[in-house]
């Protein structure tokens, strides 16, 4: 939803705030539910995220989620899907060339990352998507990794 | 015994791709366009517009107007997502007669298995140098129902160019027997907004491995100069030579359309004035954009200037040589006639 997208940018701090908070609890949450059930789950749980993530932010379900490195707004939602910063076609008015009805999603990211506690990471370079992992659930993949690690170093 | 050698091929179908430079130590290419930038000479670069023809005689022609005022020429890539000849090919031809082409990528149009393809072809024809885009959308050319790809940023292009290059091999890993030495740059619009993340985006490309950077059209100096010491200040000028863009305005009626159709261009209202009051606009016009080159070559951490002359290609090589801003240098030249 375009406000709620809008509303996340300029409420950044918070958003970064609660996401803080939550996400390790999601993840520890998941890591348990993924070891009991290993992946009959995966198809709920990754609607309940496009859901969620769909309702505050348009995610697009990319399936690699950088909201904490793009001041809490959706590169996606970008026509050019453009990941490390805005392109040269912004109009005066801040908005979107090819949709100009749209503020840019950079300066909207922008804004954000300003108001950032770690306002440093918008400045990381994140390669092109991975185009295998759309539509997939960016959590359930965390929580995964985070598995494997942990088996790993044992 | 080189491969070229080993095979019996007619002589005549041999295509020879311009006459690479020696290899020096520290260069990534073996083009001109790096020695000039690198011997610290201020840089004058231009913009051939691909021909909507299949004629290559078309392309030496546009070519030949810059010849003596410039050092390395953009061929541009599909620009105003509006389809001409292809800047691989143009540059191919270019690089051939031995021209320091600028082979312009736009994400909009392949995926990166087209891309690395076409940076290794390039190179294959003696292109030595590079320039990442983004690309105008689809929507802004004569065929807006095409489809977008933007598989690739132009910061992972950079990426994927550097990679190619440095470590030889393709995106997956995959080994390259011979690496594309090409000297990689891209662009920089610091005149829209958001104007203050513009510097990170520098900074980024410069990371992700731009040598060169040349900006969107410049007619607003205290923006640019704003820019560009903040630059200087990150040090960012030590590591990538900037060559802001300059244009030539036709009329007061070119700006303005541009300003209104053309995203990204940003004219200020004095500069429109001026050209309003002016008695030949024509004229008026040639003198905005050699006062502005003028001032950006004394702009410190500035490396050369790019001049953008869309439809007014004739013009450039007067501009440039009243500008001044070559001193009594005079780039190459082929001296054939084709």
């Amino acid at each position: 939803m375009y406000r709620a997208r809008l509303f996340a940018s300029k409420h950044a701090r918070t958003y970064e705030s609660v996401y803080n908070l939550l996400s390790p609890i999601i993840l520890r949450a998941l890591k348990v539910i993924h070891k009991l059930s290993k992946n009959t789950l995966d198809t709920p749980i990754t609607w309940l995220e496009k859901k969620i993530k769909g309702f505050l932010f348009d995610c697009q379900m990319c399936g690699n989620c950088v909201l904490s490195s793009t001041g809490m707004t959706c590169p996606m939602n970008c026509p050019k899907t453009l990941r490390n910063g805005p392109c040269g076609g912004v109009l005066e008015n801040g908005n979107c060339e090819v949709k100009p009805d749209m503020e840019c999603v950079w300066v909207n990211a922008w804004r954000g990352s300003r108001k950032m506690r770690n306002n440093l990471e918008i400045q990381q370079i994140q390669f092109a998507v991975n185009h295998e992992q759309e539509g997939s659930s960016a959590w359930i993949r965390l929580a995964k990794q985070e598995i494997e690690i942990k088996d790993y170093e044992h | 015994m080189s491969t070229e050698d080993s095979i019996k091929i007619n002589p005549e179908f041999i295509y020879h791709p311009g006459n690479p430079l020696p290899e020096i130590e520290g260069h990534v290419s073996c083009g001109r366009f790096e020695r000039i930038l690198r011997s610290g000479k201020f840089a004058v670069t231009s913009e051939l517009a691909p021909p909507d023809s299949a004629d290559r005689t078309e392309v030496f022609h546009r070519a030949a107007l810059f010849d003596q005022v410039v050092d390395a020429i953009n061929a541009t890539d599909g620009s105003g997502a509006n389809c001409h000849m292809s800047s691989v090919v143009v540059c191919a031809l270019l690089s051939h007669i031995g021209y320091s082409p600028i082979l312009q990528i736009s994400c909009r149009d392949k995926n990166r298995i087209a891309i690395q393809g076409d940076i290794l072809g390039a190179a294959a024809l003696g292109v030595g140098n590079v320039l990442a885009l983004t690309g105008d959308d689809v929507s802004a050319g004569d065929q807006p129902e095409a489809k977008r790809v933007f598989d690739l940023d132009s910061i992972s292009l950079l990426m994927t160019i550097v990679k190619m290059r440095d470590e030889s091999m393709l995106l997956s890993g995959r080994k390259l027997s011979h690496p594309p030495k090409m000297f990689a740059g891209s662009t920089i619009n610091p005149f829209v907004p958001p104007v203050k993340s513009r510097i990170m985006q520098l900074e980024k490309k410069i990371d992700a491995g731009a040598e060169f950077i040349q900006t969107q059209y410049c007619f607003d100096m205290p923006m640019l100069t704003d820019f560009m010491s903040e630059a200087v200040d990150k040090g960012l000028t030590e590591r990538a030579f900037i060559l802001p863009g300059v244009g030539v305005l036709a009329s007061a009626r070119t700006a303005r359309w541009l300003t209104t159709n053309v995203p990204g261009v940003h004219i200020p209202e004095s500069i429109i004035k001026r050209l309003d009051s002016a008695k030949d606009q024509k004229k008026e016009g040639q003198k905005i954009c050699i006062e502005i080159m003028q001032q950006v070559k004394e702009i410190e951490g500035v490396s050369g200037v790019h001049v953008m002359a869309y439809n007014q290609e004739k013009h450039v090589a007067e501009i440039v040589k009243e500008s001044g801003v070559l001193g009594d240098r005079k780039p190459w030249a082929p001296k054939n006639e084709y």
